[in-house]
C-alpha cells in the first residue's frame, strides 16, 4: 500500500528532524480492501496537517476490541481508536479513561451538522460528548450478483420473497443462493435485518429497545425465525468464514446474494464492479425501505502529553470536515454523518441510502440498544441455529426469549 | 563449618536467598491473582472489574448456559479419549522403539517433531487435512473410492474427534519420549529374570515393567491433564468452536465472556470452575507424591 510507505517515510523524516509534528497512534479494525483504502484517506488528511498518523490495525472487531480495552485499562493508551459507538464504550467513559471532547464538538458546531442526531446522542453521556462519529452504516442491504442470475437464466429478484423463490433455480445451476460467513455476528446481523424488514417497525423496537419478552415470543418474531430457517437452507453450501469472502462469492457470481451491511459496497468498488450493471442492492430487502443507523466513531483516550492531546483535538475536528467525509465515505461505502455535503459522485446504491436518510426512514442500530453481553449471547444462539439444521425455529425462539428477557 | 548443626532453615542459604524473588512472584502473581479472580467472580463486573456483589448469580447463569454445558461435555470427551489414546499410543511406540531397532534416533525425532509445533500450526494443518475439498477425502476419492466420506470438522456430532486427532498427533511424541526414558530406567536384570522364568514379554510389560514405571506415569499424567484442561489455541485455530458451538471448550468460554461479551464476572466464574477441575486432579496427586514421607528431599 502506497500510503503506508509514505507514512513510513514521513515517520522517518519526523524522527530525524525532530520537528514539532506529533505522532498519534490510531487503532482500528479496518483491514479489508475497501476499508483499508478508506482509512488511508483519513491518514492522508491527518498527515497533511503536519502530524503523523501511526497506523495500528488489528484484523477483526473482536480481537481488536480486546486489545484496545486491555491497553486502556492497562494504562498504555493509544492516541485514538475506532469503536462502534453505543453501549460498548459506556464503562470506559464511566471509568474516566476517555477524553471529553465537548469543547471541540461545540467549536465545530457538530450539534447542527450531524444528521441523524442519534449518532451524536450515542456519543453523549450525561450531556458530554466523548466521540467523533465518522460514518453511518446500515445493515439492511441485500446484495445480488447479476452474473449468478444470468447463468441460471432468471431475472434478478426485486425483493426477499422473489429471492427465496429463485433459490431452487440457482441451486440447479450449481450456485449458492445465499452467501453467509459462518460467524455469529454475521448470522445474528442477518436475523436482525430480517426482523427490521419483514415485520412492522415497532416489533424491532419492542424487542431490542424495550426488551419486551412477550413480543420476542410472539407471532411476528416467529415469522422472522421462519425466514431465518429459509436463509439457513439457502446458505447451507456456503462454507466461508469472513464477510468479505462471502461478498467475494457474490462478486464472482458463485453466490446469488448476501445480506450484509453497506460496508460490502467497498468490496464491490475494489473489484471495480458497477452498481446496477454487475450487482444490485436492495435496501430493507426490497420490502420495508428503512435503514438502521449504526456506524463507526473515534474515541480519544485521556493522555498526559499536551502535544498529543492537541493533535487529538485536530484529528477529531478533521474527521468531520466536509472534504474528509466525502473522501472517506466514498471509499468505505458508508454514508457521511453530515447532511450538508455534496455526494453526487456517489453510486446508485449510496444514492438510495442517502434518499432514505433524507426521508428519515431510520432505526437505531442494535449496538446502540443492547449491551455487548446480550449481543454475544445472540451471536452464540445464531451460530448454533445456522450450523445445526435440526434446531427448530420454536427452540431457537424460546432461547431468544430467554436472552431478551434477561437483557439490560 | 561451625561445630553446631545449623538449623534446616538456614541450610543452603545462598540458594534460598536466590529463590526468594521467584517465591514472592509466584505467591503474588499466582496465589494473589487466583484469589482476586475468585473474589471478582461473585461480582457483576462488566468491561472493567467492579465490586458490585451479586452472590452466586454468575455461577447460576454459567450452569444454565448451553454453551458452557457443551464446553464441559467436549472437555470430558476430549480429555477421556486423549488420556486413553495418548498413553496407549505413546507406550506402544516407546516399547517398539525400545526393541533396539535401527535408526532409533531418526524415528524418535520424527515422532517427537509434532510436539515442537505450536497448537496454532497443528490446528491449521489438520484443518486443511480434514477439509473435504482438499484433504483426505479428496485424495481417497481420487483413488477411485467415489463415495468415501470423511469430513469430521463439518459434522457437528463428531467435530470434537477431528480435534482429538490433531491433539493426539501433537501429543503422542512427548508421551513416547517420557515412556522411553522410563523403559530405559528399568534394570536389564529384570528382563533377564523374567525370561528365565519364561514369562511372555507382554505379561512382563503389564505386570512388572509398568508398575515399576509409576513415577513416570504420574508425571506424564499431570502434564497431559493440565494440557487438556487449558486447551484453547488448538480449537481456535482448527474449528473456531464450530460448526455451531459443537467444539466449544471452557477456556474459550472464559475468553469469549471476558473479551467479546465484556462480561468479566461471567468469565471469572467460568475460570474459577476450571481452577476447581485442575485442583481436583492436582491435589490428590500432590498428596500421593509428596505427602507421607518427609525424608523425600
Amino acid at each position: 500500500m502506497k500510503w503506508a510507505t509514505n507514512l513510513l517515510a514521513a515517520t522517518a523524516i519526523a524522527a530525524a528532524s525532530n520537528t514539532s509534528a506529533t505522532e498519534l497512534e490510531v487503532m482500528h479494525w479496518w483491514t479489508s480492501g475497501g476499508e483499508a483504502a478508506a482509512v488511508g484517506e483519513l491518514a492522508k488528511a491527518f498527515d497533511a496537517s503536519g502530524h503523523t498518523w501511526v497506523d495500528a490495525a488489528i484484523a477483526g472487531g473482536d480481537p481488536a476490541r480486546a486489545v484496545m480495552v486491555s491497553r486502556l485499562t492497562g494504562g498504555d493508551p493509544m492516541g485514538a481508536f475506532q469503536f462502534n459507538h453505543g453501549r460498548q464504550a459506556e464503562e470506559l467513559i464511566e471509568a474516566g479513561l476517555l477524553r471529553d471532547i465537548t469543547d471541540i464538538a461545540e467549536a465545530e458546531g457538530w450539534k447542527d451538522i450531524v444528521n441523524p442526531t442519534s449518532l451524536l446522542d450515542s456519543c453523549t453521556v450525561d450531556g458530554r460528548i466523548y466521540c467523533a462519529p465518522v460514518n453511518i452504516h446500515s445493515w439492511q442491504w441485500l446484495w445480488l450478483s447479476h452474473k449468478a442470475y444470468k447463468d441460471a437464466g432468471i431475472d434478478v429478484p426485486a425483493n426477499w420473497d422473489e429471492f427465496v423463490a429463485a433459490a431452487a433455480k440457482l441451486e440447479e445451476a450449481g450456485t449458492v443462493p445465499l452467501a453467509l460467513g459462518q460467524q455469529g455476528w454475521q448470522q445474528s446481523g442477518l436475523f436482525n435485518v430480517l426482523m427490521a424488514a419483514l415485520v412492522p417497525n415497532d416489533v424491532f423496537m419492542s424487542v431490542y429497545g424495550d426488551k419486551d419478552a412477550d413480543v420476542a415470543g410472539g407471532e411476528a418474531v416467529a415469522r422472522v425465525f421462519k425466514a431465518a430457517a429459509d436463509a439457513r437452507a439457502m446458505s447451507s453450501k456456503s462454507t466461508v468464514q469472513n464477510w468479505n469472502d462471502a461478498t467475494n462469492l457474490v462478486i464472482t457470481g458463485k453466490a446469488g446474494g448476501q445480506i450484509m451491511g453497506d460496508w460490502a459496497q467497498g468490496e464491490f468498488a475494489v473489484a471495480e464492479q458497477v452498481a446496477g450493471d454487475d450487482y444490485s442492492c436492495l435496501p430493507g430487502l426490497g420490502v420495508t425501505q428503512l435503514l438502521s443507523t449504526g456506524g463507526d466513531a473515534f474515541y480519544f483516550p485521556v493522555l498526559s502529553d499536551d502535544e498529543q492531546t492537541a493533535a487529538q483535538s485536530e484529528l477529531a475536528a478533521l474527521m468531520l470536515k466536509p472534504a474528509t467525509q466525502v473522501a472517506f465515505n466514498l471509499k468505505k461505502g458508508s454514508l457521511p454523518v453530515r447532511g450538508d455535503i455534496d455526494l453526487s459522485t456517489a453510486n446508485d446504491c449510496m444514492q438510495k441510502g442517502l434518499a432514505l436518510l433524507a426521508d428519515g426512514a431510520l432505526l437505531p442500530d442494535t449496538n446502540q440498544l443492547i449491551t455487548p453481553d446480550t449481543n454475544d449471547q445472540l451471536n452464540t444462539l445464531f451460530v448454533e441455529f445456522f450450523a445445526d439444521t435440526s434446531m427448530t425455529t420454536e427452540d431457537a425462539q424460546a432461547q431468544f426469549v430467554s436472552i431478551i428477557s434477561s437483557a439490560e | 563449618m561451625s561445630s553446631a548443626r545449623p538449623s534446616r532453615l538456614f541450610r543452603n542459604k545462598s540458594a534460598k536467598i536466590a529463590a526468594i524473588p521467584m517465591i514472592v512472584t509466584a505467591l503474588f502473581v499466582f496465589v494473589g491473582g487466583t484469589i482476586w479472580t475468585v473474589v471478582y467472580s461473585f461480582t457483576k463486573s462488566g468491561l472493567l472489574p467492579r465490586l458490585k456483589w451479586v452472590g452466586l448469580d454468575q455461577y447460576e447463569r454459567l450452569w444454565a448456559t448451553r454453551k458452557w454445558l457443551v464446553s464441559i461435555e467436549n472437555l470430558a470427551i476430549y480429555g477421556f479419549c486423549m488420556l486413553l489414546f495418548v498413553f496407549v499410543i505413546g507406550f506402544i511406540l516407546a516399547a517398539l522403539i525400545d526393541q533396539k531397532i535401527r535408526f532409533e534416533n531418526t524415528i524418535r525425532t520424527v515422532i517427537l517433531y509434532p510436539y515442537a509445533l505450536s497448537f496454532v500450526v497443528t490446528g491449521l494443518v489438520w484443518q486443511w487435512i480434514l477439509n473435504p475439498e482438499f484433504g483426505v477425502q479428496k485424495i481417497v476419492r481420487g483413488w477411485g473410492w467415489e463415495s468415501f466420506n470423511f469430513d469430521p470438522l463439518y459434522n457437528a456430532d463428531i467435530a470434537i474427534y477431528g480435534v482429538l486427532i490433531a491433539g493426539l498427533w501433537q501429543g503422542s511424541g512427548l508421551v513416547m519420549v517420557l515412556m522411553l526414558a522410563g523403559l530405559r530406567g528399568i534394570d536389564q536384570d529384570v528382563w533377564k529374570a523374567a525370561r528365565v522364568d519364561g514369562i511372555p514379554a507382554w505379561k512382563t510389560y503389564l505386570l512388572i515393567v509398568i508398575p515399576m514405571m509409576r513415577p513416570v506415569f504420574i508425571t506424564t499424567l499431570v502434564l497431559v491433564v493440565t494440557g487438556i484442561v487449558k486447551i484453547y489455541d488448538l480449537i481456535v485455530a482448527q474449528t473456531g468452536g464450530g460448526p455451531g458451538i459443537s467444539t466449544e471448550v471452557p477456556a474459550k468460554y472464559v475468553y469469549d465472556s471476558m473479551f467479546r461479551a465484556n462480561n468479566l464476572g461471567q468469565g471469572f466464574a467460568a475460570s474459577t470452575m476450571m481452577l476447581l477441575t485442575v485442583a481436583l486432579v492436582v491435589i490428590p496427586w500432590a498428596i500421593l507424591e509428596f505427602g507421607g514421607s518427609k525424608n523425600h528431599d
